[in-house]
């Protein structure tokens, strides 16, 4: 299956009940799957919105009304949804929002990219919030972690961010899906339909008490430490032994594990670190490996971005490199192997 | 003794904030009377726009969410398309209608939403301080226009209802104006009309409604009442815009 | 094992769904497989490709820069994709359509006309299938059953559709040895 169409059968089958988009390259097919799949059901709605931000807002007004929901886009795109995305943060209200990331900054190019991970792990929007981040690296994952992202946003009341790119987007590749799709769609007790046999209830963080808007920030920073102790979630690969760990995510990841074992062929201990969720990120498992290992590299499709949070796990408890190849460009798993061996013989490690 | 005046129900006991001789809060009372009448307290949501009537949730008591500034189109559409058994309206001024939120007031329009808008034209951002709006009229002046409005650049005064009355969506779109007794009685007619479009599932419904605002305009509540009257409505004609309800939904 | 392959011709030659086909046929016999368009610009204009990667191990990436195998079914693929095909790879060229000389000496050609032999079955549409059936036998990638199974499942119940292009894959895959007699 591809891996747009994966995310939107995903989505149905985690309940999602509305769904509203504009189209851009590279994720079009999970647009036109929802139009196709979403919009006749029973109890659903599909819109092709007039834009990014009428697309995001009509998210906003569903999960007012307690439905789950789903909007998609792509790089330039996201820039235009962060103002609803703040807006479902501040007012805590549970959605999924896909980013089929491509390489920017601007038009760009339609090709794969991981340059908004900046925009997606820091909030993106205006104000103090976090969006919860999953980084998909297969198809399988695509479909995966659209469902967690569903159970997550309703869990913790907040907009979820599934971070792929247009490689994944655009590929096929096998998959099973775990669930099948709910009968009865579900609407969450909070939901805003009229104050039928309960006293009326406003939706909104604009107020003159500061203090409010203050606790406000509190209460969402709280709810935030929460999901960093709970939510945190990685994969390793051949880290028990090794004197070098590769931190990637996503498709840069994938070509990275290729590269790891072609390193392993040649007697190099190599390993991988591949965070799951980038926000939250994984910093107490690099930290712990920073223990025995000294040396990290980083690979991303951008100039450098979650080599920040590396570097801020670490300290200067280790020494991080990094190669990244923005703007599209995707290198090949023998690439980034040449990288490694490079960088395992200069930092002395045989 | 009988009573023959009194709070509907829907109206919260909460003071206006609003400043003395601004439309709002006739408005607001206009709307809870028509909810109360037609029994839609409980199965109401209203949309308050970012503008004067940002804090509309304190004296309306249905369910309210604020939006963010010109986006109540597209929230009242999220929102209708998720519970269509919900009554959604959204309740804006010009800057938020006519200006940031052009795109989705039109588009909202344009596919027939059924949500009924609430437009509040006074001709002026009111709540930052007095600057130039869609809907200022030429030679107007404002905080941004200090010389007036110059037609060669700024531009016209935008007619939201008469560009929105084109679109095939669009049921039910009236203008009518606070500042007399007549125009107060009509004004709750056609809100009485709009909402009445939504619950049949017709299409989208509006009423502009062309609102004093004493304070920006620098005039007295009497004066404005009256430049209303000498000067909004040459631009802007009160009436029907379009009424495409049929027989079964007058009043 | 990995093994990659890019198919490229002009749009509406079916070469996405060649590389579909094949997709389809590796994940029947079980092998780890990833397809992936060309899309957004890029197929504007009346070119397409796809990549299709083959492996009995995860797939790190369904990019091919060096492909083992590349499936040419117009000019400009030809041009385009020459100097890409692995040294030792194999070039497909549908012969019918192209005429253009190949300079590589480290590299296999083989030209199947194949739209010609889609026009004598009277069904010029299926010059992709007879190239995939003359592609099946010389790369050896997948079998010709497991390619027919992955065709009746995406074509679901179209059965005369399926027989066409079932023609079509046999006299592609039968090419070889009527060129040997």
């Amino acid at each position: 299956m591809y891996g747009n169409h994966a995310i939107g059968e995903a989505a149905i089958r985690a309940g999602c009940q509305c769904y509203f988009g504009y189209p851009i390259t590279p994720q079009n097919e999970l647009t036109e799957y929802m139009a196709t799949h979403l919009g006749r059901r029973k109890g659903c709605c599909f819109i092709q919105a007039e834009s990014e931000t009428a697309a995001i807002s009509m998210v906003y007004g569903a999960s007012l009304a307690g439905a789950r929901v789903m909007t998609s886009s792509s790089s330039p795109g996201m820039s235009l949804k962060q103002e609803g995305i703040s807006y479902l943060a501040g007012n805590e209200l549970p959605a999924v929002i896909v980013d089929v990331c491509r390489g920017g900054p601007a038009l760009g190019s339609i090709v794969a990219g991981q340059s908004d991970y900046f925009q997606a792990t820091r909030g993106g929007g205006h104000g103090d919030y976090r969006t919860i981040v999953l980084a998909p690296s297969s198809v399988q994952e695509l479909a995966d972690l659209t469902h967690l992202a569903f159970d997550l946003a309703d869990k913790y009341l907040s907009p979820v961010v599934v971070l792929a790119d247009g490689m994944l987007g655009q590929m096929m590749e096998p998959l099973e899906f775990k669930h099948e799709a709910p009968e009865v769609l579900p609407v969450r007790d909070n939901a805003l339909r009229g104050a039928r046999g309960r006293p009326s209830r406003i939706v909104r963080t604009c107020n003159s008490n500061t203090n409010e808007i203050e606790e406000l920030n509190w209460s969402l920073y709280r709810r935030y430490q929460l999901i960093k102790k709970e939510e945190t979630s990685y994969e390793t690969f051949l880290t028990d032994d090794a004197e070098l760990v590769v931190v990637a995510f996503g498709i840069a990841a994938r070509i990275a594990k290729g590269a790891i074992k072609t390193a392993r062929t040649e007697g190099l201990k190599v390993g991988m670190l591949r965070p799951v969720t980038l926000w939250p990120f994984p910093s107490a498992k690099l930290a712990e490996l920073s223990n025995k290992v000294k040396n990290f590299l980083v690979v991303e499709l951008n100039m450098g971005q979650m080599l920040e949070d590396v570097q801020l796990a670490l300290g200067d408890k280790a020494e991080v490199s990094f190669y990244g190849r923005p703007g599209g460009v995707i290198p090949t798993p023998s690439e980034v192997a040449r990288v490694i061996a490079r960088l395992y013989y200069q930092k002395g490690l045989k | 003794m009988k009573k023959v005046f009194t709070r509907p129900n829907s109206l919260k006991r909460t003071p206006f904030h609003y400043c003395a001789g601004c439309g709002h809060s006739i408005i607001h009372r206009l709307m809870c009377e028509v909810i109360d009448e037609m029994g839609l307290q409980d199965k109401t949501v209203g949309i308050p726009p970012a503008g004067c009537s940002v804090f509309a949730y304190y004296y309306f008591d249905v369910d309210m969410a604020e939006a963010a500034h010109g986006r109540g189109a597209a929230v009242a559409t999220g929102l209708k398309r998720a519970s269509p058994e919900t009554i959604v309206f959204t309740y804006q001024g010009d800057g938020d209608l006519a200006a940031i939120g052009t795109a989705e007031t039109i588009h909202a329009a344009n596919r027939g939403e059924r949500i009924t808008v609430i437009y509040v034209n006074n001709a002026v951002y009111a709540m930052t301080g007095g600057q130039m709006a869609p809907t200022t009229l030429l030679e107007q002046q404002t905080t941004t226009t200090p010389y007036g409005r110059d037609m060669r650049l700024e531009g016209f005064p935008l007619k939201m209802s008469e560009m929105l009355a084109l679109l095939d969506g669009a049921v039910y779109i009236e203008r009518t104006a606070v500042n007399s007794p007549a125009g107060i009685r009509r004004t709750k007619k056609a809100i009485r009309k709009a909402f009445q479009t939504q619950i049949d599932d017709l299409g989208f419904s509006m009423v502009e409604i062309l609102s004093p605002c004493p304070v920006n305009w620098k005039m007295t509540p009497l004066e404005s009442w009256q430049w209303i009257d000498k000067e909004m409505t040459r631009v802007f004609p009160l009436g029907v815009v379009k009424d495409t309800a049929g027989k079964s939904n007058a009043d | 094992m990995l093994i990659k392959t890019i198919f490229a011709g002009f749009g509406g030659q079916g070469v996405l769904s060649m590389g579909l086909n094949l997709a389809q046929a590796a994940m029947l016999e079980g092998k780890n497989v990833t397809y992936l368009p060309s899309y957004g610009i890029e197929v504007r204009g009346g070119t397409a490709n796809c990549t299709v990667a083959i492996s009995d191990e995860e797939i790190a990436s369904p990019v091919a820069s060096a492909p083992e195998f590349v499936v040419a079914m117009n000019q400009p693929s030809v041009v385009r994709f020459q100097n890409q095909v692995q040294s030792g790879g194999v070039l497909f060229i549908n012969s019918s359509l192209v005429d253009v000389e190949v300079v590589r000496g480290d590299i296999e050609v083989v030209a199947v006309p194949a739209s010609g032999i889609a026009e004598k079955m009277r069904s010029p549409r299926s010059a992709n299938m007879v190239m995939m059936g003359a592609f099946v036998k010389k790369s050896n990638l997948v079998s010709l059953p497991a390619v027919i199974d992955g065709l009746a499942a995406a074509l679901k119940n179209k059965t005369k559709l399926i027989a066409v292009n079932k023609k079509a894959l046999t006299a592609g895959y039968d090419f070889f040895e009527s060129e040997g007699a």
